[in-house]
């Protein structure tokens, strides 16, 4: 699963007053000939705020994924597809803790960034706010939700900051098997009775656009995206990789007989892609606004979760004391 | 309550090939914090052994200095053994 950068400020200053100009320059060549910034080299603050900023939020989306499949662990449809589901949701809780480790290299802890989340301050994911109403969900968010998020992250394996790059390596590797198990649900869905036909083309219509939205704002709508790719955070933009999906997407869908939800969807001999429809930027600054139909739902969910595993917070906190103090007497 | 201790993570592997840093994990004691790191770095077979090291006991060298540290070794070519001119006919060094 992935987020793109969500709720930048406008007005990052790219460099801080106070910044030495001769470190600045040698860290901009450093990026600039691609090597890999590690967490005790000196880095401009904004790089460190930008980062800090991308990979808790993408941690979030991880967690906050869990969600929305979790809910359906239970009402898995037979006792492989639940076998698989429960692997993956705890493969999203695995990519968090990742992203979390790599976020905490660079100076911010934990509880901070779990804070940010719980107080509603960090932003996630919009997707994870749209609701999972049937089984075919589960499988359109495997196949599309993963298939955005490989897209998304394959780039950033090669993303300046080493604990970042090597986290999503990592996450790269297990994406794969999430995609695939979506779309094979998907295609038994498919390929049954007429209302599973129907159930995975309804699944469809309503992941179709919210998948798109996950590659963030259109370009010219996304201003630090030049300044992100020069310090080569980011390696391609927002509507570069909605392109790459749409085309590699579209194809996957014929073969399930299913039809894209845009009318305006149309191949282009001459790009040597598809042209498609605008999406509703409305609707996705508004669920980036927290306005999304199960937004609160979910961080009730995440709050709940996180109190009601206290006491074992507390317990494992209890025991180490216990211990300490039995091998100091 | 304030983060556990932080605790990097190492991996063999297999048989033959060292432990190496693969992330780390919080754990409020060494014996969770290798089980973490196994629920956490080896969902695939990624490894056969574990090491989690506390975070803290890692002394890491300034990348500032680096320059003093690494460099005097670029200057000792005579340690490689591509600066010693062998004649093509010797075989075999």
């Amino acid at each position: 699963m992935y987020t793109t950068e969500l709720g930048k400020q406008p007005n990052v200053k790219p460099i801080g007053p106070a910044e030495d100009p001769a470190l600045l320059e040698a860290f901009e060549a450093r990026v600039a000939a691609d090597e890999f910034i590690e967490p005790k080299d000196w880095m401009p603050e904004a790089y460190r705020r930008t980062l800090v900023r991308q990979i808790s939020q993408h941690a979030h989306s991880e967690i906050v994924g869990m969600l929305p499949e979790g809910n359906w662990i239970t009402r898995a449809p037979s006792l492989r597809r639940k076998q698989i589901l429960l692997a993956k949701v705890q493969d999203e809780a695995g990519h968090g803790l990742y992203l979390y480790c790599a976020a905490e290299t660079l100076g911010t802890s934990r509880e901070e960034m779990i804070e940010a989340l719980h107080s509603g301050k960090a932003k996630y994911s919009t997707i994870f706010n749209y609701p999972t109403l049937t089984w075919a969900d589960i499988a359109a968010i495997g196949w599309l939700v993963d298939g955005a998020a490989i897209m998304n992250q394959v780039p950033l394996q090669r993303t300046s900051y080493g604990p970042y790059a090597r986290a999503m390596v990592r996450v790269c590797k297990e994406e794969s098997f999430h995609q695939r198990q979506g779309y094979e649900a998907m295609t038994e869905l498919a390929n049954g009775t007429a209302a599973q036909k129907r159930m995975a083309q309804d699944a469809f219509n309503r992941w179709w656009w919210p998948s798109l939205m996950m590659f963030g704002p259109p370009d010219e709508n996304s201003p630090n995206t030049a300044q992100s790719m020069r310090w080569r955070i980011k390696r391609d933009t927002n509507d570069e990789l909605r392109q790459k999906f749409v085309d590699i997407t579209v194809p996957q869908a014929e073969y399930l007989g299913l039809t894209v939800p845009d009318s305006a969807l149309k191949w282009n001999d001459d790009k040597g892609g598809y042209d498609f429809g605008e999406v509703d930027w409305d609707e996705f600054y508004a669920v980036v606004r927290g306005e999304g139909p199960v937004a609160r739902e979910r961080m009730t969910a995440r709050r709940e979760a996180w109190e009601q595993g206290a006491w074992v917070r507390e317990a494992a906190a209890a025991h180490e004391a216990k211990r300490r103090k039995r091998a100091a007497a | 309550m304030s983060d556990w201790p932080l605790w990097e993570v190492f991996v063999r592997a297999k048989g033959g090939l060292a432990h190496r840093h693969v992330g780390s994990v919080h754990a409020p004691d060494a014996e969770l914090a290798l089980r973490h790191a196994r629920d956490t770095y080896t969902r695939r077979q990624e490894g056969v052994s574990l090491w989690v090291v506390a975070s803290a006991a890692i002394i890491a060298s300034d990348p500032d200095q680096s320059g003093e540290l690494f460099e005097p070794a670029a200057d000792k070519v005579y340690r490689h053994p591509t600066f010693y001119d062998i004649p093509d006919v010797v075989k075999h060094i």
